[in-house]
């Protein structure tokens, strides 16, 4: 079971966007950053476990030609092996922050050139993977960064070619050492997926078909990708060969978001219709295919959540965003 | 955002302000024929042809507060007359109308049914003049082409920028209030219940397979919810049933026109925080503004027809009031344009202004390119 606990206000309400929280914790202050977008600007929160907010910073995309300031589309921590970068997205470009949001180290600037005027441009979609970090964009590349330990001379290194339509969310998690292991999900509005291997050059293993309907959230967890759909399904497939083995009928709604809980297993799916479900990964001892199981249900009344993250590694609290809400909700399991 | 959000926006807003002044028309019992021709007029006006190729242009949506004028002017297309408390009245409703139906929208791509519903009804109350209709049926064609072949990932754009545009508005409707789809805080109702978005599957289900794709195991589990599966999908088509009754007119005889604007919300930082920042980019869309207006044309009206004020309340005093009591934070007050200089512009706005000079508002008769913007002012 899970208690709500004191809810954390936001100077602005949460935009109608996928994905829309991120959590980073620090356990060495017992403190919780939070970041979300509210629309031209995005919000940077810390909080201690009572929920009081700490320090406070607005965040805001780079101006550019056009008729409203330009919106964000994302903010995301980027925990790489020896710092923490703050990647914030919009209809600009990607601006990369220390941790903190204080500096912008890093600026990259979306080239519209070949886009046709009905298209918008943007980034979307942003993970660490090693020393690298991965962006979306509103033509299906994917955009690989190479940050060096510390300073500002952070490169583009790679442009990744295997989506046609924007992407979505991209998924990584830590590579096990061996040879050809699938580290990298990235995901598109056409419901595709593409699995990666990272390196000096990344590698595409294999990609997943879609069925009509957007995949705003990815997740990877030993091998298995976690895919939530705009017709509410949640689907489990096997990342090095992309069997699906999993299907839920979820939620009633779109899913605008999927998190995990590295440490046990856990995944947060969170969607439209006001509610979110944590399940269980397992796989069977002895067939060794994908199992899951439904672990708790919460409904949040008349809100259409837009973010969802657990808040610790072990999966026993999470924190929520609705669009139009002014604050974070937080649950605690008892 | 998605560039392809404007003509929904304006048409189903311009759909809600129909039925809201068919229903005052009817309150205030203005004369049939009177009543037919404002609804005609305006109808024309938000249809012609030229402003809707302008409208269809890919471009960024307005702010609030630029969005209104063009209804200003369209609601002032022909012998009826708004004052400013009827007007913000208006648009309040025309504004939390539609943010209910793009909220509640079980796919995004059924915006394109709820704008066709408004199209349906705005059809009815034009049927006896063939040219203005054949005018809304272009319309139609042209949503078709543009929509029609827009995959969901683009609608699901779309729908998030209309999101944008109505977020930390919370006006209580009474209409809503009474059918209990809107909480007294200004948040819609989201029911779990139910029918589910066509090409949704009752949750509830998990389905696992082995390595040859045969399903193994089939468990159930509760979702919290009561949904059935959608009977079947909206008609796309020119004529047909739309299935949702999202953007169909809930405004009839028993059902008047109202709103409760006091204390509208608590949580209003951000808004106010539009209303009061100056925007650097007011000017440049001024300038688009100006073009789109450009293209809405507005009859001389024929013959010394005499014209009408329209109340949005039960009564004079209420107007009165309302416009005293308003919240500062609800004014759609634009600050500060300083862009009376920019020449071009002004050639530009005095040639929409000259469309202007039909009405019979004595402010409006100085030097034109600044009246637009004067106008834009006293918004």
């Amino acid at each position: 079971m899970f208690r709500r606990e004191r809810p954390i206000p936001l100077r602005g309400s949460a935009a109608a966007l996928c994905n829309n929280l991120s959590v980073l914790q620090l356990p060495t202050h017992n403190l919780t950053h939070f970041g979300v977008v509210h629309g031209p600007s995005a919000q940077l929160l810390s909080a201690a476990p009572e929920g009081v907010p700490l320090a406070q910073r607005q965040l805001y995309a780079k101006q550019g030609a056009g008729v409203s300031p330009p919106l964000i589309t994302q903010v995301h921590w980027c925990i790489l092996p020896f710092r923490v970068l703050l990647v914030l997205t919009s209809h600009r470009g990607i601006q990369m922050y220390e941790s903190d949001g204080s500096v912008m180290v890093y600026w990259h600037a979306l080239n519209s050139g070949d886009a046709s005027p009905v298209h918008a441009v943007f980034a979307r979609g942003i993970a660490a993977c090693g020393h690298f970090v991965c962006v979306g964009t509103w033509s299906g590349r994917v955009l690989v960064f190479d940050v060096p330990v510390k300073g500002p001379n952070i490169a583009l290194c790679e442009e990744l070619a295997g989506h046609q339509t924007p992407v979505t969310d991209i998924a990584t998690e830590p590579a096990q050492g061996q040879d050809c292991v699938a580290d990298m999900v990235t995901a598109d509005d056409s419901g595709l997926l593409c699995v990666w291997k990272s390196g000096p050059e990344f590698k595409l293993l294999t990609s997943i078909a879609g069925f009509g309907v957007p995949c705003p959230s990815v997740q990877l967890w030993q091998g298995i990708i976690a895919a939530g759909y705009g017709n509410g399904q949640v689907r489990l497939y096997e990342a090095s060969t992309g069997t699906l083995h999993v299907q839920i009928n979820a939620h009633a709604r779109a899913i605008s978001a999927l998190d995990l809980a590295p440490e046990v297993g856990k995944l947060l799916s969170a969607a439209e219709d006001t509610f979110v479900h944590i399940w269980k990964l397992s796989r069977s001892p002895e067939s060794d295919n994908i199992e899951v199981e439904h672990c708790h249900g919460e409904c949040v009344p008349d809100t259409q959540v837009c973010g969802a993250r657990f808040c610790d590694p072990s999966g026993s609290s999470f924190a929520v965003t609705g669009y139009d809400l002014a604050e974070i909700l937080r649950f605690r399991s008892v | 955002m998605s560039v392809r959000t404007l003509p929904l926006l304006f048409l189903n807003l311009g759909g809600e302000m129909l039925y809201i002044l068919d229903q005052r028309l009817r309150a205030q019992n203005i004369p049939r024929d009177k009543a037919r021709k404002v609804l005609n007029d305006i109808i024309s006006t938000m249809f012609n042809r030229k402003f809707m190729e302008e409208l269809f242009k890919p471009q960024e949506l307005y702010s609030k507060k630029a969005l209104r004028t063009v209804y200003d002017r369209l609601a002032h297309a022909s012998i009826m007359r708004l004052n400013q408390a009827s007007m913000d009245k208006l648009y309040d409703l025309m504004t939390m109308a539609f943010k209910y139906q793009v909220l509640l929208c079980p796919r995004p791509k059924d915006v394109l049914l709820v704008t066709f519903n408004h199209l349906d009804a705005i059809k009815e109350f034009i049927r006896d003049s063939p040219a203005i209709l054949h005018q809304v049926d272009e319309t139609f064609w042209q949503l078709t082409e543009v929509y029609g072949s827009l995959s969901a990932g683009e609608f699901q754009m779309i729908r998030q920028t209309l999101l944008i545009f109505f977020q930390d508005l919370h006006i209580r409707v009474s209409i809503f209030l009474k059918d209990r789809v809107q909480n007294s805080n200004g948040r819609f109702v989201l029911p779990v219940s139910g029918p589910l978005p066509w090409g949704t599957e009752v949750p509830g289900l998990i389905r696992m397979f082995n390595n040859k794709g045969e399903e193994v195991k089939k468990v159930q589990f509760r979702h919290g919810g009561n949904y059935v599966t959608a009977p079947k999908e909206g008609s796309f088509e020119l004529y047909g049933d739309r299935v949702l009754k999202l953007g169909t007119n809930m405004y009839s005889v028993n059902r008047p026109v109202d709103t409760h604007m006091s204390g509208a919300s608590k949580n209003l930082a951000s808004r106010t925080e539009e209303n009061i920042t100056p925007n650097p980019l007011a000017k440049e869309e001024l300038n688009f503004l100006a073009r789109l207006m450009g293209g809405m044309e507005i009859k001389k009206p024929s013959g010394p027809e005499p014209g009408f004020r329209l109340n949005l309340f039960t009564t004079d005093e209420e107007e009165e009031q309302a416009a005293l009591t308003r919240p500062e934070e609800l004014s759609y007050e634009v600050v500060n344009i300083q862009a009376t200089q920019d020449q071009q512009r002004n050639k530009e706005l005095a040639r929409i202004m000259g469309e202007f000079e039909i009405t019979d508002q004595p402010r409006w008769t100085a030097s034109k390119g600044e009246d637009l913007l004067a106008m834009m002012d006293e918004l």
